[in-house]
């Protein structure tokens, strides 16, 4: 087991810059370093959990050509900039930071490294050697949530949400606009919890959408926590980040799966045959970064053939979920009967759509 | 609205009430005894991961009894963890308030580490205890309903608020915690005394962690306790040093925040989540407004609260 804490790093820092003779004289057949800086534990079996399969998936990939080293539980304040001006002097050339919150740091280390490449993910600040990425996670609510209009029986279903952030506005509009197409009566009963990480609030928070009549549960918070109640109370629900299945072996009905590693891949290839430039990526289905979890085998074949649909409407564009008319929570229309929303819109979204409960 | 409706809520209640009343519980008898010790937190997160890894681990071979062995082998690792402090402060006279935090950052890590091998695992929850026709009764549930921890933690608030007033060994600890000099001067073991106090602390604590891992959430998590350790030390100064009062805060606290939750999905987006986030703090600090404009809450804190003692020095 490969654990590298914050501390032990800086060690393996300071041994490097110790050496910085060695480093000059990398030659061409050296392999392509890649650095990673992550917000939690590699093993939250949630964000960052998924980011590390993506850097694993990248390493297995290109195997020879890169070698990548990560430090995880980075804060995003002003600690991350001595991490990144390491991973920088260490003869990393493609840097990742993989959480909102390093958003001005990776601009500032950017500054002083101008031959580093970086990536900075879920943020919207580029320079030249500064791009951004973020996948659509929204496409697979709307998978979700048409899973979720077929199965109600109540017509109330539930979201356990984090903040009130676009990534999670959208989501919950994602989810019910999709829902509402199967089942026009719709209501979404939504309850933030201030947080991406509390089980015993996320647990009680689920617990107390059941009892207010949500059969259908979507969660947008990072432990299993809410599914372990819904496999209790025989909900359904769905898993977040990745296949939840052996915490609601019974009531997952799906799950959205963070796939990092095509974006990874693609980027250390460009780095290697010199096209990287900087950009703004948004992936999703067609790309490959959102997956679904297996059905489980319990939902009804008309259920997982709708939910097929959704996909492959994704894949090739013919469906999108925020296609007018969309009216907000008051009734008044935010979007044009037939048009569609632009992804400038979608990328700062902060109200939800009519039957949403807030 | 119906019973049932009230009853589900309770349950809820419950759940979060539990595990920060185990913690507080035996922190009320640390700090009676004049020593705080702000390393809940960690000894939480110990007892969290230690119950999980026995209750795994063994459950195969233990059957129904391996939820009992998670829960002693939970307490035991966080008294255990409780015992490197006890040492740094008693016997080594360090500050308490450093080497508390300490505790509770050590905790942290330590259970990250242990449980890195668990995580994304699961084990049956620790539910029930009462048999299905009493535990699953639409109404008797109310009563039966719950896991054996749950149970536990109410009849430990009536077992230490009766230790505490009522036997001669309380009044022994309450005096080493008012005047360590004179309980010292008078033949009472102040060292020892406060190494059981400290040990009785660190089982609660480990006790409380392991109710999120197997009961409310049965898996583990890193740092899945989030803060509950904190609350917990909040909590015993909230009531004041007294058992009944930390049981009512507690509960106080479990209502809360529910009502939080039932609020918001609701819709009472009247007033923004934040709001309702920050209530049971604001709540917290008028109740201590008005306790103390009653010039009660300053005299109850254990005089030598916090303060090492070193009869030889």
């Amino acid at each position: 087991m490969s654990l590298v804490t914050r501390r032990n790093f800086m060690k393996t820092a300071a041994a490097g810059l110790a050496a910085p003779a060695l480093l000059r004289q990398a030659s061409a057949a050296e392999p392509l370093k890649i650095g990673f800086i992550f917000l939690g534990p590699i093993g939250d079996y949630g964000w960052t959990w998924a980011h590390n399969k993506g850097r694993l998936a990248m390493d297995a990939a290109l195997k020879g050509q890169v070698v990548s080293a990560y430090v995880e539980n980075v804060k995003e304040d002003a600690s991350a900039v001595p991490i990144l001006k390491d991973l920088a002097q260490q003869g990393n050339k493609l840097i990742f930071t993989t959480s909102y919150g390093y958003m001005d740091q990776t601009i500032e280390v950017a500054k002083l490294f101008p031959e580093v490449k970086f990536e900075h993910c879920t943020g919207y600040k580029r320079a030249d050697n500064v791009g951004t990425y973020n996948s659509r996670f929204h496409q697979g609510r709307a998978v979700e949530g048409t899973i979720a209009g077929m199965l109600s029986k109540s017509g109330t279903i539930g979201y356990l949400g984090s903040y009130k952030v676009p990534e999670v506005v959208l989501g919950v509009n994602s989810f019910t606009l999709a829902a509402q197409a199967q089942n026009p009566k719709i209501t979404t009963k939504l309850v933030m919890i201030d947080s991406w990480f509390d089980p015993a609030k996320e647990a009680a928070a689920v617990q107390t959408l059941i009892n207010l009549g949500c059969d259908v549960v979507a969660q947008h918070t990072d432990s299993p926590a809410g599914l372990q109640v819904c496999e209790q109370r025989k909900v359904w629900c769905f898993g977040q980040g990745a296949d939840m299945s052996r915490f609601a072996p019974k009531t997952q009905a799906t799950g959205i799966e963070d796939i990092w590693g095509p974006y990874y891949i693609s980027r250390a290839k460009a780095m290697l045959d010199g096209t990287w430039k900087s950009d703004d990526a948004w992936w999703g289905f067609k790309e490959g970064t959102v997956v679904m979890s297996p059905y489980n085998r319990a939902l009804p074949d008309n259920v997982k053939a709708a939910a097929d649909k959704v996909i492959a409407g994704w894949k090739d564009g013919s469906y999108d979920v925020f296609t007018g008319p969309i009216s907000d929570q008051s009734g008044k229309e935010r979007l044009a009967a037939g048009e569609r929303m632009k992804d400038a819109d979608l990328e700062v979204i902060d109200w939800y759509v009519k039957g949403v409960q807030s | 609205m119906n019973v049932g409706f009230f009853i589900d809520a309770l349950v809820t209640v419950i759940g979060v009430t539990t595990p920060i009343l185990l913690a507080a519980i035996g922190e009320l008898v640390v700090e009676k005894s004049g020593v705080l010790n702000l390393g809940v937190e960690g000894m939480m997160l110990i007892g969290a991961v230690t119950g999980f890894a026995v209750a795994f681990n063994y459950g195969p071979d233990l059957g129904d009894f391996a939820p009992w062995a998670g829960i002693i082998a939970a307490g035991l690792a966080a008294a255990a963890s409780s015992m490197v402090f006890a040492v740094l402060v008693l016997t080594l006279g360090s500050n308490q308030v450093a080497t508390g935090l300490a505790l509770a950052i050590f905790g942290i890590g330590l259970s990250s580490l242990i449980g890195a091998g668990y995580v994304g695992m699961v084990i049956p929850p620790f539910s029930q205890i009462f048999p299905d026709s009493l535990a699953t009764d639409p109404v008797l549930r109310v009563v039966f309903g719950y896991s054996p921890l749950v149970y536990f933690a109410l009849i430990m608030v009536f077992v230490v608020g009766w230790f505490l007033n009522r036997t001669r060994a309380g009044l022994v600890l309450r005096a080493v915690g008012e005047n360590d000099g004179s309980a010292h001067s008078i033949g009472y073991p102040v060292i020892p005394i406060r190494y059981a106090a400290i040990a009785f602390g660190g089982a609660m604590a480990g006790i409380g962690g392991a109710y999120f891992s197997m009961v409310i959430t049965p898996m583990w998590a890193e740092q899945m306790t989030a803060g509950r350790g904190w609350i917990a030390l909040a909590l015993v100064v909230f009531s004041g040093w007294r058992a009944g009062r930390l049981l009512a805060g507690a509960y106080f606290f479990g209502i809360l925040m529910t009502l939080e939750l039932y609020a918001k999905a609701s819709g009472f987006s009247f007033l923004p989540s934040q709001f309702w986030a920050s209530m049971p703090y604001v709540m917290a600090v008028v109740v201590l407004a008005i306790i103390s404009s009653r010039g009660v809450a300053g005299s109850e804190a254990p005089a030598c609260l916090g303060r090492p003692f070193l009869p030889n020095s």
